[in-house]
């Protein structure tokens, strides 16, 4: 007979809402007529997300006292909540987008996508809760699992197959990485559990034990393969550009959070003793992501790996926040991971638009008059792109501050210098965004936009779930500047449940 | 509503005004309606602000604070001095005459257009009242944006390279200027500038200053000046000279010399030499520019120059003429470029070669060209003549030879100007110079005259701002008491 352990079902209800409505989806893919399984499956992954986003919140509310449940498996605190809260907002902006946008060619598959984008952000969900090795390394595999599939949903278009296979490649790679330095971890302190493993090293004087650090090198490798943080990066473009671009979205803003979320809580719970050393190491990492994010993104004409090198440079900032591991780090990296996937999710959102317009891979060059022609998209993508570059036109511009001000109170006035000069690099390409969409004139444009999804010449799509993303992407990001306050509260009430 | 609160009215009313003009479908004339009428409410709240004012009162006056990030104590703080009353009341007149100018000539896009004119308004007269550093940043960048668009979809030809240009340089600076701002505030515990304390940390002056001396601009930190103010449209050029750049040279008195004492009289050389410098350069180069817009353009480093003089010159004269200054050169280059707008629209170039002989049958143009041209020349009499001999004054007390550089380049002034105004107005009739072309029409005049009406005030009674800058007409002790 085993003993089978309490198990608090409200703390892990988020994932339970996201893995049921799930099956739904799934289900509605044989027995939903077709003609109506894509309304059906993607009304059912709204729901499931605004499922989720409410347990959450009420999580959130509810656990002002963070304990480990489920036998020490798993935290219900409130950073797990607010990972989430912010995973199932990405969720649903997904599922918006994904209505209009994801496998137009083979409609068949379209139930199956929401079914994996809900077990993926209920993967997610589970991961950043993570309390012990074991819980984390399957939740990772959870939900990678579910991203190498959708990256490659759309196995007509050329790309998306390939992306899948790479994605799923040098994934493993890393999973096999975080596999290994989670075992050396356990080797070295006879402990899975977080707070175990920093009991054992405290008691048994493990700090600067050789297989501790080597396991510790090698999880934190593992997690920069997911984080798609340099030189673990290499992936990244490739994946982006190929994976159909809803998918692209919700990869570039979900994973970073999850990853983020559960870095801090795993180097803050686990290995507080080897601050001096992952904190040097995060600094390092961070340092090449700024470095080779911007220096690669100024040369590239495809406006997908744009972003995607976009994306390691925002890693690099996200990782000076978790480099100063303090509770202001954290405050800051929160916040930062708020606005960041608002506005990378909104990027990517008004590329799926441009490109189902087109019916090509989106360049600097066929962007142009891009702005004049769709407005509100033209306005959003503005602001987003300004806002990544840290202008004052959205919270981006404050989450900047406070990383910078987190590394500068760790002393590291340096870093606050490089983050300041990746800034300045950064501004060439997302301003060359700006360019090609507002100071070209559209008949520069070679391409007539033509049939690509829908669009028969004339006036394009109609899209209305898509501008209803991009409008709560644009509310979060411009948002955030002026509600600094009551954000930053709810990242220091998360940051809260951590030890420090 | 109190009057305190139009401090931030004079903020949020245009940034509100553009999310209108972004949102409702206006038509074009109804979209440029409503920008001139925010425009002149502008215009109105700050006549108002400016007659409560109490000229004798020590500190900060209408401020207002609200929370905005309470956790690294920044706040969300503004007010007003004497010294600033008078840059927010150049900003809205001269955004008022720009605006209109827009409207005027009929701008294509006017709803992405007045709305980036009207945020523009409303980010500049931030910077002026902003009284807390992360704020104070967030306005000085926020007028980036507006004025980014502004050039590289209304601009020339050459538009492309001189956003770029512009923005590189400007954001360099500002970089700086952040990490400066996230150090002073973490170490002192204070983001706010009235409470904030001194400091005398040289390296966070040079991080500073490094941002001003580009906005301002001051030699050699001037290289996106020539092509920007080439390539945007005309009545930008006019913002960006007249009152963009007076940024520079205001948060140099509110920030760098004001909070940071020591470095400043450790830099003073260096800084009143990159003044001379800039002063000297600009002159030299404005004498020898083969455009309108050219001369105008480096007259504008030079006045910037000579600004920058009078406030390191760190003497109640240079203080109270560099205020002066601001001021009226603010005035008479916004009315200069929009002249030099309204003749490029009638002869298609603004080169002296193809120009000539526009005075003839064409009364108005000529008087006002002449009028703003005599102005800015510093004439004896002229509010800009006030300005210049406060600031040649101030730095004669400091030294004699910065004072004797500085009328060197005074005299330079009047060659290029008088060179301007006859290669324009007079000589032979230019090959571009049609006699259909129009003389200023009521619209235009309903801009222009109105600047050099307020010009002339000023050159009447110049007291009315050198005297009522600083309480107690005292600069030097304001600025060592830091304004408080």
């Amino acid at each position: 007979m085993i003993a089978t352990p309490h198990v608090d079902w409200f703390a892990i209800s988020t994932v339970l809402v996201l893995v049921g409505t799930s099956f739904v989806a799934l289900l509605g893919a044989v027995l939903v007529p077709r003609a109506i399984r894509r309304p059906f499956s993607a009304v059912v992954s709204c729901l499931g997300f605004a499922g989720g986003l409410l347990t959450s919140i009420w999580l959130y509310v509810a656990s002002a006292q963070g304990h480990a449940v489920v036998s020490g498996a798993f935290e219900r605190d409130r950073w797990t909540a607010l990972a989430q809260i912010l995973l199932c907002g990405v969720g649903l902006v997904t599922s918006l987008v994904g209505w209009e946008h994801v496998a137009r060619r083979n409609d068949d598959h379209i139930a199956e996508f929401f079914s994996l984008l809900l077990a993926c952000t209920a993967g997610m969900c589970f991961f950043v809760g993570a309390a012990n090795l074991m819980v984390m390394f399957l939740a990772l595999e959870w939900f990678s699992i579910a991203l190498y599939v959708m990256c490659a949903i759309d196995y007509n278009a050329e790309g998306s197959l390939e992306a899948g296979l790479k994605y799923l490649i040098v994934g493993s790679f890393g999973s096999a990485a975080l596999l290994f330095g989670c075992a050396l971890v356990y080797g070295a302190t006879n402990h899975i559990d977080f707070t175990g493993i920093a009991a054992a090293v405290g008691s048994q004087g493990l700090s600067g034990d050789a297989l501790l650090v080597l396991g510790l090198a090698m999880i934190i490798a593992g997690l920069g393969f997911k984080s798609s943080s340099a030189p673990f990066h290499m992936w990244t473009p490739d994946v982006y550009e190929g994976a159909p671009t809803t998918v692209t979205a919700f990869m570039s803003a979900a994973t970073k959070v999850a990853a983020f979320a559960l870095a801090f809580r795993l180097l803050r719970t686990a290995f507080p003793q080897e601050e001096h050393l992952w904190s040097w190491a995060f600094a390092g990492i961070a340092v090449a992501s700024l470095a080779i994010g911007n220096l690669a993104a100024l040369v590239q004409r495809n406006v997908k790996r744009m972003l995607a090198y976009s994306s390691i440079s925002h890693a690099g900032f996200l990782l000076i926040g978790l480099s100063a591991g303090s509770a202001l780090g954290g405050r800051a990296l929160m916040y930062y991971l708020i606005v960041y996937s608002a506005m990378a999710f909104g990027s990517f959102a008004v590329v799926a638009a441009r490109e189902r317009e087109l019916g090509v891979p989106v360049t600097l060059d066929n962007l142009a008059g891009f702005g004049w022609e769709r407005p509100f998209l033209g306005l959003a993508m503005w602001l987003f792109l300004f806002g990544f570059a840290g202008l004052p036109v959205g919270g981006g511009f404050v989450a900047k501050f406070y990383v910078f001000s987190a590394a500068y109170r760790h002393g590291w006035t340096w870093l606050v210098i490089v983050g300041v000069l990746a800034t300045l690099v950064s501004l060439w390409y997302y301003l060359a965004l700006v360019r090609a969409m507002y100071m070209r004139p559209s008949d520069e444009l070679q391409l007539m936009p033509a049939a690509g999804g829908g669009v028969a010449g004339g006036s394009p799509a109609r899209e209305p779930m898509l501008h209803a993303a991009v409008g709560l992407c644009l509310a979060v990001s411009v948002g955030s500047l002026f509600a600094v306050g009551p954000l930053i509260d709810l990242a220091r009430h998360a940051a809260g449940s951590l030890p420090f | 509503m109190s009057v305190a609160d139009f401090t931030s009215l004079l903020v949020w009313l245009p940034i509100g005004a553009a999310i209108v003009v972004w949102v409702l479908p206006l038509s074009r004339y109804a979209t440029g309606a409503l920008a001139v009428l925010v425009a002149l409410l502008e215009v109105g709240l700050w006549i108002e602000q400016a007659v409560r004012f109490d000229f004798g009162q020590h500190g900060l006056q209408f401020a207002q604070r609200g929370s905005w990030i309470d956790d690294l104590n920044v706040s969300y703080h503004v007010g007003e001095y004497g010294f600033s009353l008078w840059l927010v009341g150049l900003t809205v007149v001269a955004m008022a005459a720009a605006i209109g100018y827009g409207f005027w000539v009929g701008r294509d896009r006017p709803r992405a257009y007045f709305g980036l004119m009207l945020l523009l308004t409303g980010a500049t007269v931030g910077v002026f009242v902003a009284q807390d550093l992360l704020l104070f940043y967030a306005f000085f960048e926020a007028m980036l944006i507006p004025l980014y668009v502004l050039v590289g979809v209304w601009g020339g030809p050459g538009r492309l390279g001189a956003t770029v240009k512009f923005l590189i340089y400007t954001m360099t600076g500002s970089l700086l200027m952040l990490a400066a701002i996230v150090v002073y505030g973490l170490k002192v515990g204070t983001f706010d500038l009235v409470d904030g304390p001194a400091s005398a940390s040289r390296w966070l002056f040079l991080g500073f200053m490094f941002a001003f001396v580009i906005k301002a601009p001051l030699f050699p930190f001037h290289g996106w000046l020539p092509d920007t103010y080439r390539e945007a449209p005309a009545e930008v050029t006019a913002v960006l000279s007249g009152v963009i750049a007076k940024v520079g040279t205001y948060a140099m008195l509110r920030i760098a010399i004001a909070k940071f004492p020591e470095p400043t009289s450790y830099y003073r050389t260096t800084m009143l030499v990159l003044s001379a410098a800039a002063l000297v350069y600009g002159s030299v180069l404005a004498f020898r520019s083969p455009t309108l817009r050219g001369v105008v353009a480096y007259s504008s480093l030079a006045q910037s120059g000579l600004i920058a003089l009078g406030l390191f010159s760190g003497t109640n004269l240079g203080y109270d003429g560099a205020v002066l200054q601001m001021v009226a050169h603010g005035l008479v280059s916004t009315a200069l470029f929009l002249i030099a707008g309204a003749v490029e629209r009638r002869t298609t170039t603004d080169q002296f070669a193809l120009l000539g002989g526009m005075a003839k049958g064409r009364p108005a143009l000529a008087t006002l060209l002449m009028t703003v041209g005599i102005i800015s020349l510093a004439v004896p009499g002229s509010a800009a003549f006030a300005g210049e001999f406060l600031i040649l004054a101030g730095a004669f007390q400091r030294a004699w030879w910065w004072a004797a550089i500085g009328g060197g380049a005074i005299v330079l002034a009047a060659m290029y100007m008088l060179r301007a105004i006859s290669g324009v107005l007079h000589e032979a009739r230019g090959s571009t110079v049609d006699d259909a072309a129009l003389d200023l029409r009521p619209g235009e005049l309903a801009l222009v005259v109105p600047l050099v009406g307020a010009l002339l005030v000023l050159s009447a009674w110049p007291a009315g701002i050198s005297h009522h800058s600083f309480v107690g007409n005292d600069p030097t002790r304001q600025v060592q008491e830091q304004f408080k």
